[in-house]
């Protein structure tokens, strides 16, 4: 199948590691739970940006994938990129929801908080990476079953095709019940060494 | 590129089962929001839109269901079926099933729910939709907040646009739960009365609950008399706040402005725009700044809130119908709710419900995590 888009870089973390183009860029500890990974992560990589510690575990997942892939491709706030971001994942808000439910579940130790409720949306964690890297772009975030290459490569490439964008932050961004794993890739027209085809996807997946 | 539409629509809501039923007691100006007393949902007396639940139920199961679904499920595959049966449109692996909602099954988490927690999966919900009527794609659950029924149409589109679908059928809906008012409560974004958008003494939202659906199809054959062509969407992020509204209007500037370019329209090429209107003080506030930047002030506007509450993320979906028919009839539908200008840029608000010759509308919507969407809607030709 011929490509007319690419992937330029992408990023996964799972399993108390993150890897940027295949390579391990940071290990935790195996048996550190995803809290603690995450901000020794976020301190290892030198990421310097504290409304990460007010983030739910869902966007501080999607937001230091998302991070590391695009400080990689030296993606600077100032120029005001226009690239989309395309996120989908299984549990959609649920971590958060179901702590935003215990808030509200005793009528007589009924806390809800804002703060946590703004959380209980997935697509918040879009909002807080286009803040960070000041992205004004084209938003949208899935649910499916599982790891869905062929939705995803469809609607990214359309948002191409149709000049909606000029690159696509693309993937897969999934916490619930202790487990979690991010894989974030760049699509772009540019030519590339990585075809943005299905079958790439589901390989470097 | 063949022209894409929308067209069979139906709206399950507080006025009844179909969207005539809406239509109707828009047309006369009646809200559907009234007060509640439900301790279950909420310890003092709230305004809201909300189904009558015994007589969903009794509606529901004229359609012979084999197991027991949610009330959202009832709500979402009653809206659904009346429209796979008035398309007369057989579904095959190229019929696709986009699902639209914020919360879903979110009261499945509740203690003294009925169903498993797992229910309050949003894939839980999809395929409970796409089994009932034998949809054989897999569905698209869209979970982007309060833009998510706006947005619907444009991924619809998008799919349709890359061949992967040659029709869509979209669902959306939100149920008013605890969790939802606590939650809207907690940020004090409830109005103690009637939603009163873009007016001087609005103090904030009511949550109402549909299910809206519609046909997105390329074939022209069988549309229905209010049909549109959907002329361009875009959605643009405010990249400023996860909660909180733009105060610039940028999001909404951006996605305005990208939706123009696409259908190759000027501003003055708008007959109507169905804005968000939630009746916060920031939101609206918001939304007149940005009309004002994209020199739209004159345009006659609404917000559908005053009918119909907050649907979250059915809201984009429905008012889009209600806009359809807007145009179909050639009348503009009274912004319910307003007196007095309360926002600080002028806007051309609709103080009473007047026929005028339409052609074109701009639906509007925006939402947490700083989300924006702009959708451009023609009549068909037919």
């Amino acid at each position: 199948m011929n490509s007319k888009t690419f992937i330029k870089s992408y990023c996964q973390i799972k399993d108390n590691s993150i890897s940027l183009n295949g390579k391990v860029l940071y290990e935790g500890q195996n048996t550190e739970p995803f809290t603690d990974f995450i901000k020794s992560a976020y301190k290892n990589l030198d990421t310097k940006y504290a409304k990460f510690f007010k983030m739910d575990s869902l966007s501080k997942l999607a937001f230091l994938a998302a991070d590391v892939l695009l400080k990689h491709e030296n993606v600077i706030a100032e120029k005001e990129e226009n690239i989309a971001i395309v996120l989908s994942n299984n549990a959609s808000s649920l971590d958060t929801d179901r702590k935003y439910q215990k808030s509200i579940e005793d009528d007589n130790n009924f806390f809800p908080s804002p703060a946590v409720f703004v959380y209980t949306l997935p697509n918040i964690c879009i909002g807080e990476i286009s803040i960070k890297h000041k992205l004004y772009s084209e938003n949208s975030f899935f649910i499916f079953d599982n790891f869905n290459p062929s939705y995803l490569h469809a609607y990214s490439t359309g948002l191409l095709e149709e000049k909606k964008a000029e690159k696509v932050l693309c993937g897969w961004v999934n916490l619930d019940e202790g487990e979690y794993n991010a894989f974030l890739y760049l699509v772009t027209k540019e030519e590339g060494q990585i075809p943005h085809t299905i079958k790439k996807i589901n390989s470097i997946y | 590129m063949s022209k894409i539409y929308l067209s069979h629509n139906n709206i399950v809501s507080a006025y009844g089962f179909n969207t005539q039923s809406a239509i109707k007691n828009i047309g006369k100006e009646i809200s559907s929001v009234k007060q509640f007393n439900d301790k279950s949902i909420m310890s003092e007396p709230f305004f809201s839109s909300m189904m009558n639940k015994k007589v969903l139920l009794n509606k529901f199961n004229k359609l012979n269901p084999k197991k027991d679904y949610t009330v959202l499920e009832q709500m979402m595959i009653l809206s659904l079926n009346s429209i796979i049966t008035d398309s007369n449109l057989k579904i095959s692996e190229k019929t696709g099933l986009i699902i639209s909602t914020t919360k879903g099954n979110i009261d499945a988490l509740e203690l003294n729910s009925n169903f498993n927690k797992n229910r309050a999966y949003l894939t839980e919900l999809g395929n409970s939709i796409k089994d009932f009527f034998g949809f054989i794609s897999e569905p698209i659950v869209l979970s982007n907040a309060c833009v998510s029924g706006v947005l619907a149409t444009s991924v619809a589109k998008r799919f349709i646009k890359q061949k992967v679908f040659d029709d869509v059928f979209i669902v959306s809906g939100d149920l008013v739960t605890k969790f939802i008012l606590s939650g809207f409560n907690s940020f004090q974004a409830l109005s103690s009365g009637p939603c009163k958008p873009y007016c001087k003494d609005r103090t904030g939202i009511n949550i109402g609950e549909v299910a809206a659906s519609i046909l997105v199809t390329k074939q022209k054959a069988n549309l229905t008399k209010e049909a549109v062509e959907i002329l361009s969407d875009a959605t643009a992020n405010d990249a400023n706040h996860i909660s909180g509204p733009s105060r610039t209007g940028e999001g909404l500037v951006r996605s305005v402005q990208s939706a123009l370019k696409e259908a190759r329209l000027n501003a003055n090429d708008i007959d109507y725009i169905s804005a968000h209107g939630t009746a916060t003080i920031f939101n609206d506030e918001m939304e007149a700044i940005a009309f004002n930047r994209l020199n739209m002030q004159t345009i006659p506007l609404n917000s559908l809130k005053g009918y119909f509450g907050h649907t979250l993320g059915a809201s984009g979906l429905l008012e889009t119908i209600i806009g359809m028919h807007s145009l179909q009839q050639n009348t503009l539908f009274k912004s319910l709710g307003f007196n007095e200008m309360g926002v600080s840029q002028p806007i051309n608000i609709i103080k009473q419900t007047t026929k005028k010759k339409l052609n074109i509308f701009l639906k509007t919507s925006s939402g947490f995590g700083g989300c924006n969407t702009a959708a451009i809607f023609r009549k068909a030709e037919h």
